[in-house]
Protein backbone atom coordinates (compact mmCIF):
# COMPACT_ATOMS: atom_id res chain seq x y z
CA UNK A 1 0.00 0.00 0.00
CA UNK A 2 1.31 3.39 -0.95
CA UNK A 3 -0.31 6.90 0.45
CA UNK A 4 -0.58 9.53 -1.76
CA UNK A 5 -0.91 12.78 -0.79
CA UNK A 6 -1.40 16.11 -3.25
CA UNK A 7 -1.02 19.60 -2.56
CA UNK A 8 -3.27 21.35 -5.03
CA UNK A 9 -4.68 24.84 -6.13
CA UNK A 10 -8.11 25.10 -4.10
CA UNK A 11 -9.83 25.64 -7.17
CA UNK A 12 -9.22 22.33 -8.42
CA UNK A 13 -10.88 20.66 -5.75
CA UNK A 14 -13.49 19.49 -7.73
CA UNK A 15 -11.25 18.23 -11.29
CA UNK A 16 -9.51 16.21 -8.83
CA UNK A 17 -11.96 14.35 -6.84
CA UNK A 18 -13.92 13.80 -10.38
CA UNK A 19 -10.69 12.67 -11.54
CA UNK A 20 -10.26 10.12 -8.16
CA UNK A 21 -13.56 8.76 -8.77
CA UNK A 22 -13.11 7.87 -12.41
CA UNK A 23 -10.11 6.05 -11.24
CA UNK A 24 -11.72 3.92 -9.03
CA UNK A 25 -10.39 5.77 -5.78
CA UNK A 26 -12.84 4.93 -2.90
CA UNK A 27 -11.51 7.09 -0.06
CA UNK A 28 -9.89 10.51 0.24
CA UNK A 29 -9.53 12.91 2.99
CA UNK A 30 -9.43 16.86 2.60
CA UNK A 31 -7.73 19.04 4.20
CA UNK A 32 -7.82 22.99 3.78
CA UNK A 33 -4.01 23.80 4.42
CA UNK A 34 -1.88 27.11 3.96
CA UNK A 35 1.83 26.95 2.87
CA UNK A 36 4.12 27.90 0.22
CA UNK A 37 7.00 26.12 -2.16
CA UNK A 38 9.23 28.26 -4.47
CA UNK A 39 6.56 30.58 -5.56
CA UNK A 40 6.75 32.38 -2.23
CA UNK A 41 3.08 34.08 -2.51
CA UNK A 42 1.98 37.06 -3.34
CA UNK A 43 1.96 40.79 -2.35
CA UNK A 44 -1.14 42.68 -0.84
CA UNK A 45 -2.11 46.95 -0.84
CA UNK A 46 -3.90 47.93 1.44
CA UNK A 47 -4.24 51.98 1.72
CA UNK A 48 -0.50 52.25 0.62
CA UNK A 49 1.08 49.34 3.26
CA UNK A 50 2.41 46.80 0.92
CA UNK A 51 1.95 42.83 3.14
CA UNK A 52 3.82 39.91 1.86
CA UNK A 53 1.24 37.21 1.83
CA UNK A 54 3.90 34.41 2.74
CA UNK A 55 1.48 31.29 3.03
CA UNK A 56 -1.46 30.58 0.52
CA UNK A 57 -4.17 28.61 1.29
CA UNK A 58 -4.00 25.47 -0.70
CA UNK A 59 -5.64 22.04 -0.45
CA UNK A 60 -4.25 19.01 0.84
CA UNK A 61 -5.61 15.84 -0.65
CA UNK A 62 -4.86 12.34 1.24
CA UNK A 63 -5.38 8.72 0.15
CA UNK A 64 -3.82 4.93 0.73
CA UNK A 65 -4.28 3.14 -2.65
CA UNK A 66 -2.88 -0.51 -3.47
CA UNK A 67 0.74 0.22 -4.33
CA UNK A 68 0.02 -1.71 -8.16
CA UNK A 69 -2.86 1.56 -8.63
CA UNK A 70 0.14 4.22 -8.00
CA UNK A 71 0.95 5.27 -11.21
CA UNK A 72 -2.50 5.32 -12.88
CA UNK A 73 -3.94 7.13 -9.92
CA UNK A 74 -0.55 9.85 -9.71
CA UNK A 75 -1.78 10.14 -13.36
CA UNK A 76 -4.70 11.26 -13.31
CA UNK A 77 -4.40 12.95 -10.43
CA UNK A 78 -1.50 15.15 -12.05
CA UNK A 79 -3.30 15.05 -15.18
CA UNK A 80 -7.15 16.60 -13.23
CA UNK A 81 -5.21 19.55 -12.11
CA UNK A 82 -2.57 20.64 -13.81
CA UNK A 83 -2.41 24.34 -15.65
CA UNK A 84 1.34 24.84 -15.93
CA UNK A 85 1.84 27.98 -14.03
CA UNK A 86 3.72 28.14 -11.14
CA UNK A 87 1.89 26.78 -7.77
CA UNK A 88 0.08 23.87 -9.21
CA UNK A 89 1.02 22.22 -6.43
CA UNK A 90 2.87 18.82 -5.45
CA UNK A 91 1.98 14.98 -5.21
CA UNK A 92 3.80 12.62 -2.35
CA UNK A 93 3.94 9.04 -2.63
CA UNK A 94 5.05 6.77 0.70
CA UNK A 95 4.72 3.45 1.66
CA UNK A 96 2.12 2.21 4.70
CA UNK A 97 3.00 -0.30 7.01
CA UNK A 98 -0.89 -1.29 7.95
CA UNK A 99 -4.50 -0.47 7.17
CA UNK A 100 -7.21 -1.12 9.59
CA UNK A 101 -10.51 -0.80 9.25
CA UNK A 102 -11.86 -0.17 12.80
CA UNK A 103 -15.45 -1.89 12.13
CA UNK A 104 -14.46 -5.10 11.47
CA UNK A 105 -10.91 -4.94 11.93
CA UNK A 106 -9.90 -5.98 8.23
CA UNK A 107 -6.40 -5.77 7.99
CA UNK A 108 -4.03 -4.84 4.79
CA UNK A 109 -5.65 -4.22 1.39
CA UNK A 110 -8.84 -4.91 3.02
CA UNK A 111 -9.14 -2.19 4.56
CA UNK A 112 -8.95 0.19 1.71
CA UNK B 1 -36.97 83.22 4.97
CA UNK B 2 -40.00 80.87 6.08
CA UNK B 3 -41.67 83.98 6.55
CA UNK B 4 -41.44 84.99 2.93
CA UNK B 5 -42.88 82.19 1.26
CA UNK B 6 -45.30 81.88 3.24
CA UNK B 7 -46.53 85.49 2.65
CA UNK B 8 -45.79 84.02 -1.20
CA UNK B 9 -47.84 81.42 -0.55
CA UNK B 10 -50.67 83.26 0.64
CA UNK B 11 -50.51 85.69 -2.51
CA UNK B 12 -50.58 83.36 -4.75
CA UNK B 13 -53.21 81.59 -3.19
CA UNK B 14 -55.20 84.87 -2.81
CA UNK B 15 -54.64 86.55 -6.48
CA UNK B 16 -56.32 82.90 -7.36
CA UNK B 17 -58.85 83.58 -6.14
CA UNK B 18 -62.79 85.83 -7.38
CA UNK B 19 -62.52 89.35 -6.56
CA UNK B 20 -64.70 88.81 -3.58
CA UNK B 21 -63.08 86.36 -1.88
CA UNK B 22 -59.83 87.65 -1.99
CA UNK B 23 -61.23 90.44 0.41
CA UNK B 24 -60.88 87.89 2.67
CA UNK B 25 -62.13 89.10 6.48
CA UNK B 26 -59.24 88.71 9.24
CA UNK B 27 -60.19 85.85 10.87
CA UNK B 28 -59.99 83.90 7.49
CA UNK B 29 -56.56 85.10 6.71
CA UNK B 30 -55.42 84.28 9.88
CA UNK B 31 -57.01 80.50 9.35
CA UNK B 32 -55.38 80.68 5.81
CA UNK B 33 -51.84 81.72 7.34
CA UNK B 34 -52.16 79.01 9.69
CA UNK B 35 -53.24 76.24 6.61
CA UNK B 36 -50.35 77.15 4.68
CA UNK B 37 -47.62 77.30 8.11
CA UNK B 38 -48.95 73.79 8.96
CA UNK B 39 -48.31 72.05 5.50
CA UNK B 40 -45.16 73.26 5.22
CA UNK B 41 -44.36 72.26 8.68
CA UNK B 42 -45.57 68.99 7.77
CA UNK B 43 -43.14 68.46 4.90
CA UNK B 44 -40.34 70.04 6.29
CA UNK B 45 -40.61 68.03 9.75
CA UNK B 46 -41.19 64.81 7.23
CA UNK B 47 -37.93 65.58 6.01
CA UNK B 48 -36.12 66.14 9.23
CA UNK B 49 -37.19 62.62 11.01
CA UNK B 50 -36.11 61.31 7.65
CA UNK B 51 -32.82 63.08 7.83
CA UNK B 52 -32.42 62.52 11.69
CA UNK B 53 -32.74 58.70 11.11
CA UNK B 54 -30.16 58.80 7.92
CA UNK B 55 -27.69 60.21 10.24
CA UNK B 56 -28.21 57.40 12.79
CA UNK B 57 -27.61 54.98 10.15
CA UNK B 58 -24.25 56.50 9.37
CA UNK B 59 -22.98 55.50 12.89
CA UNK B 60 -25.47 52.46 13.20
CA UNK B 61 -24.63 50.15 11.15
CA UNK B 62 -22.66 52.12 8.88
CA UNK B 63 -19.84 53.47 10.83
CA UNK B 64 -19.63 50.35 12.77
CA UNK B 65 -19.46 47.86 9.71
CA UNK B 66 -17.07 50.51 7.78
CA UNK B 67 -14.62 49.99 10.96
CA UNK B 68 -15.38 46.57 11.71
CA UNK B 69 -14.54 45.04 8.09
CA UNK B 70 -10.90 47.01 8.58
CA UNK B 71 -10.00 45.66 11.74
CA UNK B 72 -8.56 41.91 12.70
CA UNK B 73 -11.48 39.31 13.04
CA UNK B 74 -10.73 38.81 16.55
CA UNK B 75 -11.66 42.57 17.53
CA UNK B 76 -15.03 42.94 15.07
CA UNK B 77 -17.48 42.51 17.81
CA UNK B 78 -15.17 45.35 20.25
CA UNK B 79 -15.08 47.71 17.36
CA UNK B 80 -18.83 47.27 16.71
CA UNK B 81 -19.78 47.82 20.09
CA UNK B 82 -17.96 51.20 20.45
CA UNK B 83 -20.14 52.67 17.99
CA UNK B 84 -23.29 51.12 19.29
CA UNK B 85 -21.99 52.30 22.58
CA UNK B 86 -22.08 55.73 21.66
CA UNK B 87 -25.51 55.28 19.77
CA UNK B 88 -26.62 54.55 23.64
CA UNK B 89 -24.54 56.92 26.06
CA UNK B 90 -24.27 60.03 23.97
CA UNK B 91 -28.06 59.97 23.66
CA UNK B 92 -28.62 60.15 27.44
CA UNK B 93 -26.32 62.55 27.72
CA UNK B 94 -27.76 64.30 25.07
CA UNK B 95 -31.15 64.54 27.07
CA UNK B 96 -29.98 65.53 29.70
CA UNK B 97 -27.61 68.65 29.27
CA UNK B 98 -26.18 67.91 25.93
CA UNK B 99 -28.78 69.92 23.84
CA UNK B 100 -28.78 72.76 26.23
CA UNK B 101 -24.81 72.85 26.28
CA UNK B 102 -24.77 73.37 22.68
CA UNK B 103 -27.62 75.17 21.83
CA UNK B 104 -29.08 77.11 24.86
CA UNK B 105 -27.99 80.66 24.77
CA UNK B 106 -25.06 80.80 26.96
CA UNK B 107 -21.59 82.54 26.67
CA UNK B 108 -19.61 82.40 23.30
CA UNK B 109 -18.23 79.47 23.98
CA UNK B 110 -20.82 77.43 25.81
CA UNK B 111 -24.60 77.05 26.23
CA UNK B 112 -26.83 77.59 29.61
CA UNK B 113 -28.86 75.00 31.21
CA UNK B 114 -32.33 76.45 29.94
CA UNK B 115 -33.21 73.23 28.53
CA UNK B 116 -32.04 70.74 30.78
CA UNK B 117 -34.02 67.23 30.62
CA UNK B 118 -35.27 69.11 27.70
CA UNK B 119 -37.47 71.32 29.62
CA UNK B 120 -39.33 73.50 27.00
CA UNK B 121 -38.04 71.70 24.19
CA UNK B 122 -41.31 70.12 22.72
CA UNK B 123 -44.09 70.71 19.53
CA UNK B 124 -42.90 74.32 19.07
CA UNK B 125 -40.51 75.37 16.67
CA UNK B 126 -37.26 77.30 17.72
CA UNK B 127 -37.38 80.08 15.45
CA UNK B 128 -33.39 81.40 15.97
CA UNK B 129 -32.72 77.94 14.16
CA UNK B 130 -35.55 75.77 12.16
CA UNK B 131 -38.65 78.34 12.18
CA UNK B 132 -40.97 75.42 10.55
CA UNK B 133 -40.19 71.73 12.72
CA UNK B 134 -40.79 71.55 16.11
CA UNK B 135 -38.23 72.10 18.30
CA UNK B 136 -37.82 68.59 19.37
CA UNK B 137 -37.38 67.49 15.88
CA UNK B 138 -34.23 70.03 15.60
CA UNK B 139 -33.23 68.61 18.77
CA UNK B 140 -33.10 64.48 17.64
CA UNK B 141 -31.48 65.99 14.45
CA UNK B 142 -28.60 67.02 16.33
CA UNK B 143 -28.39 64.60 18.62
CA UNK B 144 -27.01 61.92 15.46
CA UNK B 145 -24.36 64.35 14.90
CA UNK B 146 -23.10 64.12 18.85
CA UNK B 147 -23.13 60.31 18.21
CA UNK B 148 -21.01 60.18 15.24
CA UNK B 149 -18.03 62.09 16.09
CA UNK B 150 -16.81 60.32 18.86
CA UNK B 151 -17.73 56.86 17.26
CA UNK B 152 -15.33 58.76 14.27
CA UNK B 153 -12.31 58.84 16.66
CA UNK B 154 -12.85 55.38 17.54
CA UNK B 155 -11.11 54.78 14.65
CA UNK B 156 -7.54 55.83 16.10
CA UNK B 157 -7.49 53.59 18.58
CA UNK B 158 -9.15 50.42 16.84
CA UNK B 159 -8.04 47.40 18.71
CA UNK B 160 -6.60 48.37 21.91
CA UNK B 161 -8.69 50.67 24.22
CA UNK B 162 -10.76 48.66 26.83
CA UNK B 163 -14.65 49.43 26.55
CA UNK B 164 -15.18 51.32 29.85
CA UNK B 165 -12.08 53.13 29.37
CA UNK B 166 -13.40 54.09 25.68
CA UNK B 167 -17.07 54.74 26.98
CA UNK B 168 -15.52 57.34 30.00
CA UNK B 169 -13.24 58.71 27.31
CA UNK B 170 -16.01 59.61 24.67
CA UNK B 171 -18.02 61.15 27.74
CA UNK B 172 -15.71 63.23 28.72
CA UNK B 173 -15.05 64.24 25.18
CA UNK B 174 -18.13 65.18 24.48
CA UNK B 175 -18.11 67.73 27.06
CA UNK B 176 -14.65 69.43 26.53
CA UNK B 177 -14.87 69.42 23.05
CA UNK B 178 -18.09 68.90 20.89
CA UNK B 179 -20.24 70.51 23.29
CA UNK B 180 -17.65 73.85 23.01
CA UNK B 181 -17.27 73.41 19.60
CA UNK B 182 -20.81 72.74 18.41
CA UNK B 183 -22.45 75.47 20.66
CA UNK B 184 -19.45 78.39 19.03
CA UNK B 185 -20.18 77.06 15.24
CA UNK B 186 -23.94 76.76 15.27
CA UNK B 187 -25.11 77.43 18.96
CA UNK B 188 -27.49 80.95 19.22
CA UNK B 189 -24.17 83.44 20.26
CA UNK B 190 -21.69 81.64 19.90
CA UNK B 191 -17.91 82.81 19.23
CA UNK B 192 -18.32 81.81 15.91
CA UNK B 193 -22.43 81.32 14.82
CA UNK B 194 -22.00 83.03 11.32
CA UNK B 195 -25.41 84.34 11.39
CA UNK B 196 -26.24 84.48 15.43
CA UNK B 197 -23.71 86.78 16.07
CA UNK B 198 -20.45 85.65 16.31
CA UNK B 199 -17.12 87.25 16.37
CA UNK B 200 -15.68 85.07 13.64
CA UNK B 201 -18.32 84.46 11.03
CA UNK B 202 -17.52 80.52 10.59
CA UNK B 203 -19.50 78.76 7.32
CA UNK B 204 -19.53 75.52 8.31
CA UNK B 205 -23.05 74.21 6.61
CA UNK B 206 -22.96 70.17 8.34
CA UNK B 207 -20.23 69.96 10.67
CA UNK B 208 -16.58 70.34 8.77
CA UNK B 209 -15.32 71.85 11.40
CA UNK B 210 -17.82 70.64 14.36
CA UNK B 211 -17.72 66.72 13.42
CA UNK B 212 -14.69 66.23 11.15
CA UNK B 213 -11.95 68.61 12.44
CA UNK B 214 -12.55 68.18 15.84
CA UNK B 215 -12.66 64.00 16.05
CA UNK B 216 -9.94 63.81 13.29
CA UNK B 217 -7.51 65.99 15.41
CA UNK B 218 -8.66 64.32 18.70
CA UNK B 219 -8.14 60.92 17.13
CA UNK B 220 -3.97 61.88 16.12
CA UNK B 221 -4.09 63.04 19.70
CA UNK B 222 -5.61 59.42 20.79
CA UNK B 223 -3.21 57.64 18.29
CA UNK B 224 -0.09 59.30 19.32
CA UNK B 225 -1.31 59.41 23.67
CA UNK B 226 -2.01 55.18 23.45
CA UNK B 227 0.82 53.84 21.09
CA UNK B 228 0.93 51.50 18.60
CA UNK B 229 -0.51 48.14 18.53
CA UNK B 230 1.44 45.33 19.18
CA UNK B 231 3.25 44.27 16.19
CA UNK B 232 2.65 47.34 14.49
CA UNK B 233 4.03 47.66 11.41
CA UNK B 234 6.16 44.39 11.47
CA UNK B 235 3.48 42.05 11.79
CA UNK B 236 0.62 41.71 8.82
CA UNK B 237 -2.25 43.42 10.08
CA UNK B 238 -4.51 43.70 7.34
CA UNK B 239 -8.74 44.44 7.00
CA UNK B 240 -10.14 40.92 7.82
CA UNK B 241 -13.48 42.05 6.12
CA UNK B 242 -13.79 43.96 3.14
CA UNK B 243 -17.21 43.20 2.15
CA UNK B 244 -18.60 44.65 5.44
CA UNK B 245 -16.32 47.74 5.07
CA UNK B 246 -17.69 48.05 1.25
CA UNK B 247 -21.38 48.02 2.33
CA UNK B 248 -20.77 50.30 5.60
CA UNK B 249 -19.48 52.87 2.85
CA UNK B 250 -22.10 52.76 0.89
CA UNK B 251 -24.42 53.44 4.02
CA UNK B 252 -22.26 55.82 4.72
CA UNK B 253 -22.68 57.97 1.45
CA UNK B 254 -26.08 57.45 1.74
CA UNK B 255 -26.59 58.89 5.17
CA UNK B 256 -25.03 61.64 4.37
CA UNK B 257 -27.70 62.98 2.59
CA UNK B 258 -29.21 63.33 6.03
CA UNK B 259 -26.40 64.94 7.48
CA UNK B 260 -25.40 67.62 4.79
CA UNK B 261 -29.05 67.78 2.77
CA UNK B 262 -30.82 67.59 6.07
CA UNK B 263 -28.46 70.58 7.36
CA UNK B 264 -30.93 72.72 5.27
CA UNK B 265 -33.28 72.15 8.04
CA UNK B 266 -36.28 72.23 5.65
CA UNK B 267 -37.32 69.90 2.36
CA UNK B 268 -36.26 73.22 0.42
CA UNK B 269 -33.84 74.32 -2.76
CA UNK B 270 -30.71 74.91 -0.19
CA UNK B 271 -31.50 70.94 0.75
CA UNK B 272 -31.39 70.00 -2.73
CA UNK B 273 -28.48 71.89 -3.44
CA UNK B 274 -26.39 70.26 -0.52
CA UNK B 275 -27.35 67.21 -1.40
CA UNK B 276 -25.65 67.50 -5.18
CA UNK B 277 -22.96 68.93 -3.35
CA UNK B 278 -22.78 66.34 -1.14
CA UNK B 279 -23.14 63.07 -4.03
CA UNK B 280 -20.77 64.97 -6.60
CA UNK B 281 -17.84 65.43 -3.96
CA UNK B 282 -18.22 61.85 -3.04
CA UNK B 283 -17.44 60.45 -6.49
CA UNK B 284 -15.06 62.67 -7.70
CA UNK B 285 -13.44 61.80 -4.22
CA UNK B 286 -13.22 57.89 -5.37
CA UNK B 287 -12.22 58.54 -8.75
CA UNK B 288 -9.39 60.31 -7.65
CA UNK B 289 -8.24 58.31 -4.68
CA UNK B 290 -8.63 55.19 -7.53
CA UNK B 291 -6.76 57.18 -10.01
CA UNK B 292 -4.25 57.93 -7.27
CA UNK B 293 -3.43 54.23 -6.51
CA UNK B 294 -3.43 53.28 -10.69
CA UNK B 295 -0.69 55.27 -10.82
CA UNK B 296 1.22 54.41 -7.99
CA UNK B 297 0.15 50.75 -8.10
CA UNK B 298 -0.77 49.67 -11.35
CA UNK B 299 -3.98 48.74 -9.58
CA UNK B 300 -7.44 50.59 -7.81
CA UNK B 301 -8.67 49.03 -5.07
CA UNK B 302 -11.44 48.43 -3.34
CA UNK B 303 -10.17 50.24 -0.71
CA UNK B 304 -9.15 52.98 -2.10
CA UNK B 305 -12.74 53.38 -3.77
CA UNK B 306 -14.53 53.48 -0.37
CA UNK B 307 -12.43 55.78 1.24
CA UNK B 308 -11.76 58.01 -1.19
CA UNK B 309 -15.20 58.41 -1.38
CA UNK B 310 -15.55 58.82 2.58
CA UNK B 311 -12.79 61.34 2.22
CA UNK B 312 -15.01 63.30 -0.49
CA UNK B 313 -18.04 63.20 1.90
CA UNK B 314 -16.11 64.47 4.39
CA UNK B 315 -14.54 67.26 3.04
CA UNK B 316 -17.35 68.83 1.22
CA UNK B 317 -19.80 68.45 4.64
CA UNK B 318 -18.52 72.25 5.84
CA UNK B 319 -19.27 73.99 2.22
CA UNK B 320 -22.29 71.74 1.06
CA UNK B 321 -24.83 74.42 1.11
CA UNK B 322 -22.52 76.55 0.38
CA UNK B 323 -20.84 75.55 -3.09
CA UNK B 324 -22.09 74.83 -6.80
CA UNK B 325 -22.10 71.80 -7.85
CA UNK B 326 -18.80 72.01 -9.81
CA UNK B 327 -17.22 73.54 -6.79
CA UNK B 328 -17.74 70.25 -5.17
CA UNK B 329 -16.63 68.36 -7.74
CA UNK B 330 -13.40 70.05 -7.47
CA UNK B 331 -13.50 69.60 -3.36
CA UNK B 332 -14.18 66.25 -3.66
CA UNK B 333 -11.16 66.13 -6.30
CA UNK B 334 -8.60 67.32 -3.79
CA UNK B 335 -10.02 65.92 -1.13
CA UNK B 336 -9.36 62.06 -2.57
CA UNK B 337 -6.03 63.22 -3.87
CA UNK B 338 -4.42 65.10 -0.67
CA UNK B 339 -6.12 62.04 1.48
CA UNK B 340 -4.41 59.59 -0.46
CA UNK B 341 -0.83 61.15 -0.01
CA UNK B 342 -1.34 61.56 4.02
CA UNK B 343 -2.64 57.42 4.28
CA UNK B 344 -0.24 56.17 1.96
CA UNK B 345 2.64 58.04 2.51
CA UNK B 346 2.89 60.50 5.30
CA UNK B 347 1.04 58.47 7.47
CA UNK B 348 4.03 55.50 7.51
CA UNK B 349 6.57 57.81 7.29
CA UNK B 350 5.74 59.81 10.27
CA UNK B 351 5.11 56.39 12.12
CA UNK B 352 2.37 56.72 14.14
CA UNK B 353 -0.65 53.82 13.87
CA UNK B 354 -4.05 55.71 13.42
CA UNK B 355 -5.54 52.51 12.57
CA UNK B 356 -8.08 53.36 10.70
CA UNK B 357 -6.41 56.47 9.24
CA UNK B 358 -9.31 58.95 11.10
CA UNK B 359 -6.58 62.08 11.15
CA UNK B 360 -5.83 61.00 7.56
CA UNK B 361 -9.45 61.54 6.15
CA UNK B 362 -11.48 63.63 8.44
CA UNK B 363 -8.43 65.43 9.71
CA UNK B 364 -6.87 66.59 6.72
CA UNK B 365 -10.35 66.58 5.01
CA UNK B 366 -12.24 68.63 7.37
CA UNK B 367 -9.47 71.05 7.60
CA UNK B 368 -9.54 71.32 3.87
CA UNK B 369 -13.10 71.67 3.48
CA UNK B 370 -13.23 74.17 6.06
CA UNK B 371 -10.59 76.45 3.91
CA UNK B 372 -12.13 75.76 0.59
CA UNK B 373 -15.53 76.71 1.99
CA UNK B 374 -14.23 80.14 2.26
CA UNK B 375 -13.15 80.05 -1.53
CA UNK B 376 -16.21 78.49 -2.56
CA UNK B 377 -19.42 79.64 -0.52
CA UNK B 378 -21.38 81.65 -2.85
CA UNK B 379 -24.60 83.70 -2.45
CA UNK B 380 -25.64 82.23 -5.28
CA UNK B 381 -26.70 78.81 -3.34
CA UNK B 382 -27.14 80.34 -0.22
CA UNK B 383 -28.60 83.67 0.43
CA UNK B 384 -29.31 83.49 4.10
CA UNK B 385 -26.65 86.13 5.02
CA UNK B 386 -27.63 89.61 3.79
CA UNK B 387 -26.34 92.99 3.79
CA UNK B 388 -27.70 95.95 5.47
CA UNK B 389 -29.93 96.90 2.51
CA UNK B 390 -31.31 93.12 2.04
CA UNK B 391 -29.41 91.71 -0.62
CA UNK B 392 -27.72 88.81 -0.11
CA UNK B 393 -23.95 89.23 1.07
CA UNK B 394 -20.92 87.83 -1.08
CA UNK B 395 -19.87 84.88 0.81
CA UNK B 396 -16.55 83.42 -0.09
CA UNK B 397 -13.46 84.21 -2.13
CA UNK B 398 -15.20 83.77 -5.44
CA UNK B 399 -18.20 86.25 -4.38
CA UNK B 400 -15.25 88.59 -3.89
CA UNK B 401 -15.03 88.38 0.16
CA UNK B 402 -11.41 87.14 1.03
CA UNK B 403 -11.42 87.87 4.10
CA UNK B 404 -13.54 84.95 4.65
CA UNK B 405 -10.89 82.88 4.48
CA UNK B 406 -9.64 84.25 7.33
CA UNK B 407 -12.23 83.78 9.33
CA UNK B 408 -12.62 79.84 8.22
CA UNK B 409 -8.79 79.80 9.25
CA UNK B 410 -9.40 81.13 12.85
CA UNK B 411 -12.79 78.41 13.10
CA UNK B 412 -10.32 75.40 12.13
CA UNK B 413 -7.51 76.65 14.34
CA UNK B 414 -9.80 77.05 17.04
CA UNK B 415 -11.41 73.38 16.17
CA UNK B 416 -7.65 71.99 16.43
CA UNK B 417 -7.13 73.54 19.63
CA UNK B 418 -10.02 72.47 21.81
CA UNK B 419 -10.01 69.12 19.99
CA UNK B 420 -6.20 68.36 20.81
CA UNK B 421 -6.30 70.20 24.30
CA UNK B 422 -9.59 68.76 25.39
CA UNK B 423 -8.68 65.15 23.69
CA UNK B 424 -5.62 65.32 26.24
CA UNK B 425 -7.34 66.29 29.09
CA UNK B 426 -9.99 63.61 28.40
CA UNK B 427 -7.35 60.96 28.24
CA UNK B 428 -5.82 61.49 31.43
CA UNK B 429 -8.51 61.88 33.53
CA UNK B 430 -10.15 58.76 32.02
CA UNK B 431 -6.26 57.20 32.82
CA UNK B 432 -7.00 58.21 36.50
CA UNK B 433 -10.53 56.44 36.39
CA UNK B 434 -9.83 53.32 34.58
CA UNK B 435 -7.05 51.24 32.77
CA UNK B 436 -6.78 53.17 28.77
CA UNK B 437 -5.22 49.88 27.11
CA UNK B 438 -5.66 46.14 26.90
CA UNK B 439 -3.03 44.94 28.46
CA UNK B 440 -0.49 42.80 25.48
CA UNK B 441 -1.72 39.23 25.98
CA UNK B 442 -4.94 40.30 25.87
CA UNK B 443 -4.48 42.78 22.66
CA UNK B 444 -3.56 39.19 21.40
CA UNK B 445 -6.48 37.61 22.37
CA UNK B 446 -8.67 40.25 20.39
CA UNK B 447 -11.15 42.95 22.18
CA UNK B 448 -14.07 40.18 21.54
CA UNK B 449 -12.81 37.72 24.00
CA UNK B 450 -11.07 39.82 26.99
CA UNK B 451 -13.84 42.96 26.77
CA UNK B 452 -17.02 41.76 25.66
CA UNK B 453 -16.25 37.93 26.37
CA UNK B 454 -17.90 36.28 22.58
CA UNK B 455 -16.74 36.41 19.18
CA UNK B 456 -17.67 37.52 16.74
CA UNK B 457 -17.69 34.25 14.11
CA UNK B 458 -18.21 30.96 15.66
CA UNK B 459 -18.23 28.85 12.67
CA UNK B 460 -18.28 25.61 14.13
CA UNK B 461 -21.10 26.60 16.31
Amino acid sequence: MVKVEAIIQPAMLEAAREALKNAGVDGITVIEVRGHGRQKGHTEVYRGREYQIDLLPKIKLEMVIPSSRKDEVVRALAEAVRTGKIGDGKIFVSEVMEAIRIRDDNRGEAAL
Amino acid sequence: MSSNRILAGLFLFCSALPAQVAQCDRTEMDALHAAVRASQSAGDNAWMLVSAALVLMMTGPGLALFYCGLVRKKSVLGTMMQSFGMMAVITLIWAVCGYSLVFAHGNPFIGDLRYLFLNGVGADPNPLYAPTIPHQTFMIYQLMFAIITPALIAGAFAERMRFPAMLTFSTLWAFLVYFPVAHMVWGDGGLLNASLGGRWPVFDFAGGTVVHITSGFSALVTALYLGKRVGYPEEKIVPHNLVLSFVGACLLWVGWFGFNAGSALAASPLATSAFVATHFAAAAGAVAWMAAERIRNGRASALGAISGAVAGLATVTQGAGFVQPFSAVLIGFIAGAVCYVMVSMVKSRLGYDDSLDVFGVHGVGGFMGCLLTGVFATRVVNSALKLADGQPAPLGWIDGNPVQLLNQLIGAAIGIAIGVVGTLVALKVTALLTPLRMEKTEEASGMDLVLHGEEGYNFEA
